[in-house]
């Protein structure tokens, strides 16, 4: 089974979000990336699925060079070899044609990625990816089993619910927890990386749908008004008086 | 020309959610001096659709086919393609849902459009641009996107939007067939389970939210954050170490690796406010928080605090809402 898991490079959950260059540009100073913890889900999968069933894992990031420390990670995980797309990722639109580029050409049973990045919070290449090659894409998925050789079954969240599917290989899946624990690299899975192959590969011919203009950060509140412990009820006066939301 | 809406139904009526779309596109009609038409599939009844007519939409499509009472990617697409090919649809609505999201996603492709999800904004339409305003870095940030194809898409994010009733105003309906095949019925859902909502609210949908963290002790002590809820009309929701430790399911998880919430109340009882937790909540509109620690950052967001042990405040809050006028 040939799986290709998709990753993008992200500032860490804990990171302080800032824009220079007249809040049209994020700020990359001081600010740690890691790998899209959504894709870890997708990653640490695609491992165990090979090591049951055997196959490959490719990893596949469309972005700069500065990915490469991340995409060596994924690499430290468990997966086998890489391929960067030398491109900045303009839109979803521009990603999901280079992603498909990639996808018909190495033919894969599986295309796995997180449900959104953390960053831009899209959801949207995974199913962008199902239309343009035309299978399956089955988003967001929080369980993935094998039926047999051919045939995976999943479960999706829909509001308030779940769905059960079953689809024939190839297809699309995004992941969310608790899809599986995901994995940290060990010592020999770093060492093992360092020479693993990843492949660079100019983007294909692809135009971004839309361009973003300017960024901005919500308002701060204006300050906490404390209530005492002991008269906590009053809280849910205030609620209905003053905030009006009771 | 015309502005296409994409409504989802549950038991027979249209979602809140999908209100707010049917408002946001009744909106953006009005702003380009055109009309909006809504697009519906499934499991809605035909009053529910003619009431559209209050959130601005003058006639609705219906597709009955009874295979559509669950979602199914392929068909839904297939469906709104033809209303949008029938109405010369240039704007596309819909609620940034699970559904909403995947069926824009895979229409983006098919009609050659230009997509934004998660938009809390109506569009600013002026020299050719059409740039809508979008929730990206997990709720720290906003980014002004500039729609350049002839087809604009939005997914608009939940409760974002003010729904309007205009009462009185109602829309036509019209039955739509898009003669589905067995091929957009290949990935179709084998079985689809709802979780027990019963006397519940859905958190995604929920105007008020009561959620627990670490601070709450134990399962055991749920019970207070659920009868608050109850009396509160709220939905339940916790941090993520409650849901990593089991003592909550994942689905109620609220953070930036979880659920992203906007009621316009959220209730944070024994939770400090950890970054990637504040990611997920701070486009509520008013935030209360119980905490014993009067240092937890989740303070520095909350518009009325209170420090205490959350089991000991909480008991107090219960009373004093049972006390309210209903």
């Amino acid at each position: 089974m040939k799986i290709l898991v998709c990753i993008s490079n992200v500032p860490d959950t804990t990171s302080k979000i800032n824009f220079t260059g007249d809040n049209k540009e994020f700020d990359k100073n001081g600010v740690q990336f890691v790998i899209n913890p959504w894709d870890e889900y997708a990653l640490t999968r695609a491992i165990e699925l090979k090591e049951a069933k055997g196959g490959s894992v490719t990893v596949l990031n469309v972005g700069e060079a500065d990915a490469e420390p991340n995409i060596r990670k994924a690499l430290a995980i468990g997966a086998d070899d890489a391929i960067r797309v030398n491109a900045h990722p303009k839109d979803a639109y521009f990603v999901a044609q280079q992603i498909t580029a990639i996808a018909k050409e190495g033919g894969y049973d599986m295309i796995l990625m997180g449900k959104e990045s953390i960053d831009y919070n899209g959801f949207q290449v995974h199913n962008m990816v199902g239309e343009m090659m035309g299978i399956p894409s089955v988003t967001p998925a929080f369980k993935l089993d094998m039926v047999d050789d051919s045939t995976a079954r999943l479960e999706r969240e829909i509001e308030g619910g779940k769905e059960v599917v079953e689809v024939k290989l190839p297809f699309v899946a995004s992941a969310q927890q608790p899809m599986c624990e995901p994995r940290i690299p060990n010592m020999r899975g770093i060492m093992t990386a360092r020479t693993k192959p990843l492949k660079v590969v100019e983007p294909a011919g692809a135009e971004a749908k839309s361009e973003y203009v300017n960024y901005s950060k919500p308002e701060k509140k204006s300050g906490v008004k404390m209530i005492d412990a002991e008269n906590a009820g009053e809280v849910i006066k205030l609620l209905r008086n003053e905030a009006k939301v009771l | 020309m015309s502005v296409l809406v994409f409504v989802e139904g549950l038991n027979g009526e249209i979602k809140k959610s999908s209100l707010e779309a049917a408002t946001y596109g009744g909106q953006v009609a009005q702003a380009m001096g055109t009309s909006a038409t809504a697009v519906a599939i499934g499991d809605v009844n035909e009053d529910a659709l003619a009431r559209l007519g209050e959130q601005g939409i003058s006639k609705v499509l219906y597709d009955a086919d009874d295979r559509l009472k669950q979602f199914v990617a392929d068909a839904y697409v297939k469906v709104i393609a033809k209303a949008a090919q029938q109405e010369n649809a240039k704007v596309l609505v819909f609620s940034n849902s699970n559904i909403g999201a995947a069926v824009g996603s895979k229409l983006a492709v098919r009609l050659n459009g230009s997509l934004a999800t998660n938009v809390t904004e109506l569009p600013k339409m002026d020299g050719g641009n059409f740039i809508v305003t979008r929730g990206v870095f997990s709720g720290k940030a906003f980014a002004d996107v500039n729609l350049t194809s002839d087809v604009k898409i939005i997914a608009v994010k939940k409760n974002s939007t003010d729904i309007t009733s205009n009462a009185g105003n109602t829309a036509t309906v019209e039955k739509l067939s898009a003669d589905l095949t067995d091929a957009e019925f290949a990935a179709a859902p084998k079985e689809t389970v709802m979780q027990d909502t019963s006397g519940g609210v859905l958190l995604q949908e929920a105007e008020i939210v009561v959620s627990g963290g670490r601070g709450m002790k134990g399962p055991e002590n749920w019970h207070l954050i659920e009868e608050l809820a109850k009396e509160l009309g709220a939905a339940t929701a916790c941090s993520k170490p409650v849901s990593d430790i089991g003592w909550r399911p994942h689905h109620e998880h609220v953070g930036q690796t979880g659920i992203t919430v906007s009621p316009n109340l959220y209730i944070a009882a024994g939770i400090s406010g950890a970054i990637q937790h504040l990611a997920g909540v701070n486009s509520s509109k008013v935030i209360v928080v119980i905490n014993k620690d009067p240092e937890a950052p989740f303070f520095k967001a909350a518009d009325y605090g209170i420090v205490g042990d959350a089991l000991e405040v909480l008991p107090k809050l219960i009373e004093a809402a049972k006390a309210l006028d209903k």
